[in-house]
């Protein structure tokens, strides 16, 4: 990361409390445009808790979650709804356990995507009703694009076909398709290779170093498969118990004495962090 | 003062009632997380099957009144237990897994069938009975206003309590009650350690709908008329008191029962007898603004 | 319990017997009380009554109705599973999808039919006031469904209080009607905006509850209203509600016995009939209905509509897509109470006369059902879920007492035979055409 450019996201001393359970403490993060940041750590080290926090759907009981935005300036995402994290922020989310529109066939669920600028198009439905030609470009606009994500994702012979209908590994690249078609600043995916073969991993890991460095979308990424963090990220941030235990390169990471004590006691640490070492 | 005395005494006897009814509602919808429309008929028909067995009872010369309120609850019971069965295996088993409206709406149907059969074989018109338990404890007089407590009452309180203290015993110490509570929480889990679910789902329903025919022998008594309307009302006011204590919470249920009793009465009292479910159903909805998941009911977090 | 037994084709004769017998014994338990006692009313004491043979009869037609039925479902699953094995076989699952892919243009051709009827129907039953008053009836129900179905098929929202709606829209005529002079066109678009009121009204404080918690709210807002309707004398009546209501005029021409103002029948010189208001109420009433369609159909197909169904689907995922998902529900709860609303003003200048009665809880029951039953979501479903429910009563007429008893059978029947509704399947709002493929 370079010290020039302010971070377009800074976590700082964030806290959830659970009543008893510290599900988050006191961690700070910066998350730099136009890169791909890493989040690993052990099940239940507070990982889907922390995207909670930053989309909205969770108050934080303390510390603060600011966006630098090229247009809007400094946000604070604490402060907002969670509809409007996605909307105005456009930091966007996706869910660990799949939550597509799963009877609305594919193309609908990235138009649904699109709602808010298609809404406005509408005017109050109104134009739609009558089908004022404003609203019919709108519709094809934000039809192409979705079309456009479907065509480079792979999805398009789906696209008439019930998102529920299809099969797990492609319900997972549905559900990126849909946040892209948000227009993201910043794409959080959580476990975004859950499920996947390694060649659908592959494909997962192209895909997002495509984004970061064609697109300029910057993603927060949580993930259990090494094999796509450490070949992905450029930054990665180490949560155990709530805590940030460490931080840097994969590289320093994966050396990183804390990382491997918290990963898996001393033993097997090696050969978890260094996939490529393994028969 | 007396006045108040006395619909807090009336309030916990109507708040007994509308409890036991309620715990149908709330063991139906913990188990397979359905509305069971059809439970308020299961406590009429219980209270038609109590007239029926105090006029046969009363044919027969057995006037004994603790033996007959005994023959009476064991027959009602019964019966009413098997209609309990029969609606679920009918119209709930077959849709199992089906959209979680498909249920409600087969059970609204059932809810019209049986007041509609009640009617045709047992009549449409009020049926009263003689009065069973008479007389009562007059407690205390306040200028010429007497505040009275009546057998009924009594009865209805010990018999409730006694339900109560035997229900949770069989929910958190007996097997049945470890299954039941296992399904509630994964059906799919319970049956692959070899439970019978649907053997658990029929009990849960014969047991709901044991409670409720002791609820409309107890009605029976305390108000002599019964008329194949008395399921509806009685019903809503239930399943109110079970959303309001919290759905799928015993003692919420109880407490629910209990508040919605006595908050008729002292409206009704106080305030005005017309508007008295105005009353009950604006708090129903106040409590959920500020308590989505009811007094007693674990809240649910939002799980993302 | 031998009523569990797994259906195979080859179950013995003395397993069927038992089967059926064990139906029997609880068609018998369940009789005692309710076939085989009655008490009856005499001299003020009640009386013991028997009825052993209808007992005996009862149990009988449960023991060969068992049989029969077992039988009937073993024969139909086995021709299944063998018509299933031949066409694995012979790869012929191709043609079942293409035939179900041609399903699609049928049910557009269904619609179209059924249009064609309803509009001509009044041409050949213009002399029998039973059958335009019963069509206009379903007509009634066909408006409240699609009504509902954005609320309840769209939406997802479990709403048990619809009637709510429907009354304030038939009260507000009632009331503006009868106390200001308006006219039913005057007063329709004012019905239809306090509907919407009353269903924001409804849906702020509910924004936060789900399922059946908000099935309850909404069925006690519904009997709120209609306590309030029962009680507030000044205002609605009371029990004895609001009459003489205006009727509605034809743009202006009213349709009644010729007197000093031009009439409908003096206007167009017909010669005047009373039958020409029935007919006029039952093409108003598909008129209304038929814009409700249009008008829910096109709105499915907006932004909002698409955000009803994915509400419906996830709420949570709706967030992240940046939806407020309370604008999109009151939104639902406001159009859907409207529509009710319309329907209201309708039914009042219809009857003439509204009370409390026509607006109870048993009323949104139906409502919810014909949407239900049709299919959730299906606009045609609806249409054929209400002709089920109106009609079925109809036939049986000459049984007065047992209409009741076989509308709640049907109910329950059409739902275990078809648990997803008469019309499951759902069409999507648009389709991806590839370059150079035809449409």
């Amino acid at each position: 990361m370079s010290a020039a450019t302010a971070p377009l996201l800074s976590v700082e001393r964030l806290t959830m409390r659970f009543g008893g359970l510290l599900a988050i403490d006191d961690m700070s993060l910066d998350v730099a445009g136009r890169q791909i940041t890493g989040v690993i750590g052990p099940n239940g080290a507070g990982k889907t808790t922390f995207f909670n926090c930053l989309t909205g759907f969770y108050k934080p009981t303390d510390g603060s979650v600011r966006l630098n935005h090229p247009q809007r300036g400094l946000m604070r995402l604490e402060a907002l709804p969670s509809h409007q994290v996605a909307h105005k922020a456009q930091v966007v989310r996706t869910f660990q356990n799949i939550r597509l529109f799963p009877k609305m066939t594919v193309l609908e669920n990235l138009m649904v995507a699109q709602h808010n600028a298609l809404q406005h198009a509408s005017r109050f439905s109104l134009a739609g009703l009558f089908g004022l030609s404003g609203y019919r470009q709108a519709e094809k606009k934000a039809m192409d694009k979705a079309i456009g994500w479907l065509k480079r994702l792979d999805l398009i012979d789906k696209a008439n076909t019930a998102a529920g209908d299809l099969p797990y590994g492609m319900q997972r690249r549905i559900e990126i398709a849909r946040a892209l078609c948000v227009d993201p600043l910043l794409l959080c995916l959580d476990e975004p290779a859950a499920g996947l073969n390694p060649r659908e991993s592959a494909e997962l890991n192209e895909l997002l170093k495509h984004l970061a460095r064609d697109e300029g979308i910057a993603i927060l990424l949580i993930e259990h498969d090494m094999s796509v963090v450490m070949n992905v990220s450029d930054h990665i941030c180490v949560l155990n118990y709530g805590r940030k235990i460490a931080e840097g390169s994969p590289t320093q990471v994966q050396q990183d004495p804390n990382v491997i004590k918290a990963y898996l006691g001393e033993d097997d640490a090696d050969e978890q962090l260094h996939p490529e070492a393994r028969p | 003062m007396a006045l108040a005395l006395q619909q807090l005494i009336n309030g916990l006897t109507l708040g007994a009632v509308y409890g036991l009814i309620a715990i149908g509602y709330t063991m139906v919808y913990g188990i397979i997380g359905m509305i069971n429309f059809a439970h308020g008929d299961i406590y009429m028909v219980s209270a038609f099957i109590a007239v029926t067995v105090f006029t046969l009872l009363a044919t027969f010369g057995i006037s004994s009144v603790p033996l007959a309120l005994l023959l009476v609850l064991i027959v009602a019971v019964l019966f009413t237990s098997v209609y309990g069965w029969t609606v679920e295996r009918l119209a709930y088993r077959p849709l199992r897994g089906a959209t979680r409206l498909a249920p409600l709406i087969s059970a609204i149907g059932m809810s019209i069938f049986l007041q509609n059969m009640v009617q045709l074989t047992q009549g449409a018109r009020v049926k009263p009975i003689p009065p069973v338990l008479v007389g009562g404890i007059d407690l205390l007089t306040v200028d010429g206003f007497t505040v009275r407590l009546a057998y009924t009452q009594i009865l209805i309180v010990i018999v409730t309590v006694a339900l109560m203290a035997g229900f949770t015993w069989l929910i958190t110490r007996t097997s049945f009650g470890r299954q039941q509570r296992s399904c509630e929480q994964d059906r799919t889990m319970t049956a692959l350690l070899g439970i019978n679910v649907d053997r658990t789902i029929s009990l849960t329903f014969m047991l709901g709908a044991a409670l409720a025919a002791v609820a409309g022998v107890m009605v029976t008594v305390y108000y002599g008329v019964v008329d194949f309307f008395i399921g509806f009302v009685a019903g809503i006011k239930a399943f109110t008191a079970a959303v309001l204590g919290g759905i799928g919470s015993l003692p919420g249920a109880m407490l629910g029962g209990l508040l919605i009793g006595l908050i008729e009465a002292f409206w009704a009292a106080y305030l005005s007898a017309e508007y008295k479910d105005v009353a009950t159903f604006s708090i129903l909805i106040l409590v959920l603004m500020f308590r989505p998941s009811g007094l007693l009911g674990r809240p649910e977090v939002e799980k993302v | 319990m031998a009523t569990l037994v797994l259906a195979t084709h080859s179950i013995s004769p003395a397993a069927r017997f038992k089967d059926a017998a064990t139906v029997a014994f609880i068609a018998l338990l369940l009789g005692i009380p309710m076939i085989g006692l009655t008490t009856v009313d005499q001299g003020g004491a009640l009386r013991i009554a028997t009825r052993w043979p209808t007992l005996f009869a009862f149990v009988a037609a449960a023991f060969a109705g068992r049989l029969v039925l077992r039988y009937a479902i073993d024969q139909f699953k086995a021709r299944k599973l063998a018509h299933e094995r031949s066409a694995a076989a012979t790869a012929a699952a191709d043609a079942v999808a293409d035939s179900r892919r041609a399903g699609r243009p049928l049910l557009t051709w269904v619609g179209w039919a059924a249009l064609g009827v309803a509009l001509s129907l009044p041409v050949f039953f213009a002399d029998n006031r039973y059958v335009v008053d019963t069509a206009t009836t379903v007509l009634i129900y066909v408006m409240l469904g699609w009504g509902l179905n954005v609320v309840v098929g769209l939406a997802g929202l479990l709403d048990l209080g619809y009637v709510a709606f429907y009354a304030v829209g038939a009260y507000t005529y009632g009331i503006l009607g009868t106390q200001f002079g308006w006219g039913f066109w005057q007063a329709l678009p004012v019905a239809g905006a306090m509907a919407a009121t009353f269903g924001i009204i409804l849906g702020w404080p509910t924004l936060r509850l789900r399922g059946d918690y908000l099935a309850i709210v909404t069925l006690g807002f519904g009997e709120i209203i209609r306590v309030i309707l029962v009680n507030w004398t000044e205002l609605s009546g009371g029990p004895n509600g609001i009459a003489s209501i205006p009727r509605p005029s034809f743009f202006g021409l009213e349709l009644k016995p010729p007197g000093d103002d031009p009439t409908f029948a003096s206007f167009f010189g017909l010669e005047y009939s009373p039958s020409q208001r029935i007919i006029f109420l039952y093409y108003l009433i598909l008129a209304l209905a038929l814009i409700t369609n249009v008008f829910v159909s096109r709105m499915r197909k907006l932004p909002i509509g698409r955000a009803w169904e994915a509400m419906r689907e996830d709420e949570i995922a709706c967030k992240a897509m940046g939806i407020n998902a309370r604008n999109v529900k009151l939104s639902a709860f406001a159009i859907g109470a409207m529509l009710g609303g319309f329907a209201g003003v309708f039914f009042a200048a219809r009857m003439g006369f509204i009370s409390p009665e026509s607006f109870t809880f048993s009323e949104s029951a139906i409502i919810l059902a014909i949407v239900v039953l049709g299919g959730m979501g299906s606009q045609l479903g609806v249409v054929l879920a209400s002709l089920v429910l109106v009609l079925l009563p109809e036939l049986g007429r000459d049984f007065a007492e047992y209409r009741m008893l076989l509308f709640g059978a049907a109910m329950v029947l059409i739902m275990v035979w078809k648990p997803g509704g008469i019309l499951a399947h759902r069409e999507p709002t648009m389709r991806y055409v590839a370059d150079g493929e035809k449409r």
